[in-house]
């Protein structure tokens, strides 16, 4: 029983040296290929000082593609919450047939490219299909328009609520749903009481990626929009122009409200995760 | 005060029988209940008298009225869920009125009305101020009678339980069992509870329905379904068995080519199961029509030794109680003959 290999060593733990190796690696590579753009982005918006960021925000054109940006995610988010708890409510709490199919359907968006979102509706509103003129008789205009642009949004936002809700409803069961039934409450009651509040912090969750989606999607909305200045520019689309014109300063200013946007996102969704963490440890019957 | 008939009651899950043609009357006050392993369709049964599945033949009445295609909610009974269910956002207090709140206006009672009635019912269930916990800062126990106070707020035509104690520690469980026996004499509900466990539901039910792979298998008081078990199932279910092919002739029971001392009066003549309870055995000195067997085990159980025996040349083994001081060494022999008995046909 001498002093030498009687010393405790984790099975788990590392030599100093390999673990200074590998967080160095790992601290490097965020560094280089996270934090320096997102740094680059706010250095170069304000490389012609505070006045003139502030000017490349107010432009009319840059204003336009704000407000558009806006209207577009307050359309797209909550039609994608209502249909993200009416799928999920139905794929985690009953069984039909064609279940399996619906899955897959809506992760369809996830799996395709965005610009083939975008060329969908093209082929299916655009000049040389069907509904293009039909609609267009009517003075209802899809392509270059804002409906487009809606569309193109919705279709490729529309995983990411239900994506978070269906192993949440599913791994809650229907138990606290057929205690509510037997103590004579409504459907409607049910839902508005009962599991609305168990998945509270998911949909949230599920909004604020979808929101943050909505507001950033580039390829589906450029294929749709027409990029026609202060009528159909987002925000995403507004920076590619004002980049492509080599007007650095002012891509750069609209590009960091988006990148202060992602990072809005990201801290909530950090706050939301220790909140649902915790409350869903605490929950556990 | 309820009764409730099942009748001739058939479920399949995506055609796979889960019941198959059960019937069961129920009565008005009575604390019963439905006993069976894992797969014997006594959850289902349950389910299907709430309201919560419907039946895919057969009916299901209430007071004679036939509630087979009424919901839940109109079915009016007090349902308690293995895991509680409790809502989690929501405190003791909540919960309890849960029932009261979502009434419609008409006959929702007024706030002040439901906050004394959530405060008998915690006074009832012994939780008296703890209506502003949530339901997370309360132990099994506590959670359990929650569970039941939220159940009977709205008062319930019939109670009915699904493994009530199922999640909860073995001295937990046995305090709750004595205190459920005294509720249900209190409030003389209609109850119903499901449950696995044996010694459960003889020690609390005035009736024991033993179900086995979707069907009854028996109904009875404790003392029917133990000591007159009406099928080898219910024999080894319930209780010990200790079990030997026999056969009977001339109103005796052979085992191989020798009687062993039990008449057999009544049994028809044939190839039989005989089973008896290992702790219900006489010994006997010499062995002039008894069973004669060698001990090959022997484990200690808590209030007696439990002795392995082989009989007829090793052919069989059946087990045996024995007083914890019995002097029987292995490949001693044990002469016996079982105090009571039970014979069952057995196609040869």
């Amino acid at each position: 029983m001498a002093d030498r290999g009687t010393r405790f060593v984790n099975p788990v733990d590392e030599r100093t040296g390999t673990k200074i190796v590998l967080t160095s690696i790992g601290g490097l590579y965020l560094a280089f290929f996270l934090f320096l753009p997102l740094v680059a982005v706010f250095i170069e918006a304000f490389r012609k000082g505070a006045a003139s960021y502030w000017e490349a925000l107010v432009e009319p054109d840059a204003a336009a593609a704000i407000r558009l940006t806006l209207l577009v995610a307050a359309i797209a988010v909550p039609l994608n919450l209502v249909f993200g708890v009416a799928a999920a409510w139905a794929i985690a709490k009953f069984e039909f047939k064609g279940k399996a199919f619906l899955i897959t359907l809506i992760d369809l968006p996830f799996s395709i490219s965005p610009v083939i979102s975008g060329l969908v509706y093209v082929l299916l509103f655009g000049s040389h299909s069907v509904l293009g003129p039909i609609l267009k008789s009517y003075g209802i205009e899809i392509l270059f328009a804002v409906p487009g642009i809606v569309l193109a949004t919705v279709f490729v936002t529309f995983p990411f609520v239900a994506r978070e809700l269906i192993p949440l409803m599913q791994d809650q069961g229907s138990g606290d749903e057929e205690a509510a039934l037997s103590l004579g409450a409504s459907g409607w009651q049910t839902f508005w009481y009962v599991t609305l509040p168990n998945i509270k912090w998911g949909l949230l969750y599920g909004v604020l990626l979808c929101n943050a989606r909505a507001m950033g999607e580039f390829g589906a909305v450029s294929v749709v929009s027409g990029h026609i200045r202060g009528l159909t520019n987002t925000m995403p689309l507004h920076v590619e122009i004002l980049y492509n014109e080599y007007n650095m300063a002012a891509a750069f200013a609209v590009a960091s409200l988006l990148a202060a946007l992602a990072l809005v996102t990201l801290a909530l969704k950090t706050l939301l995760e220790i909140r649902f963490g915790a409350g869903n440890a605490g929950g556990r019957h | 005060m309820m009764e409730v008939t099942v009748s001739n009651v058939t479920k399949e899950f995506a055609r796979f029988p889960a019941l198959n043609d059960v019937s069961l009357d129920i009565r008005s006050g009575e604390l019963i209940a439905l006993l069976g392993p894992s797969g014997s369709g006594k959850t289902t049964l349950l389910r299907l008298i709430a309201g919560l599945d419907q039946p895919t033949n057969g009916k299901i009445l209430f007071g004679g009225e036939d509630a087979s295609h009424k919901s839940v909610q109109e079915r009016n009974i007090g349902f308690v869920f293995q895991h509680y269910a409790l809502f989690r956002h929501m405190t003791v207090a909540e919960n309890i009125a849960f029932g009261l709140n979502v009434r419609p206006s008409s006959t929702r009672p007024p706030k002040n009305e439901i906050r004394k009635r959530v405060a008998e019912l915690l006074e009832m269930v012994h939780l008296s101020g703890l209506e502003k916990r949530y339901p997370n800062q309360l132990s099994g126990g506590q959670r359990q009678r929650v569970a039941l106070a939220r159940a009977m707020a709205i008062e319930p035509r019939v109670l009915l339980l699904d493994e009530p104690f199922g999640a909860l520690d073995a001295k937990v469980r046995k305090e709750l069992r004595k205190w459920l026996r005294e509720f249900h004499d209190r409030t003389g509900h209609t109850t119903v509870f499901v449950t696995h466990d044996q010694e459960e539901a003889l020690e609390l039910a005035d009736r024991v329905v033993v179900m086995s792979q979707g069907k009854i298998e028996q109904v009875g008081s404790a003392d029917d379904v133990y000591d007159k078990p009406g099928s080898p199932f219910v024999h080894r279910f319930i209780g010990e068995a200790s079990e030997l092919p026999v056969r009977v002739e001339n109103g005796e029971v052979w085992l191989d080519d020798r009687t062993v001392g039990l008449k057999a009066d009544g049994a028809a003549e044939g190839p039989s199961s005989l089973f008896f309870r290992p702790h219900d055995i006489e010994f006997l000195s010499g062995c002039g029509g008894c069973f004669d067997g060698v001990v090959v085990g022997s484990r200690r159980l808590a209030g007696a030794r439990r002795l392995e025996l082989e009989l007829g040349g090793s052919q069989y083994r059946v087990e045996v109680d024995v007083p914890v001081d019995h002097p029987a060494a292995l490949r001693s022999q044990i002469n016996f003959r079982p105090k009571h008995w039970q014979l069952f046909p057995r196609s040869a």
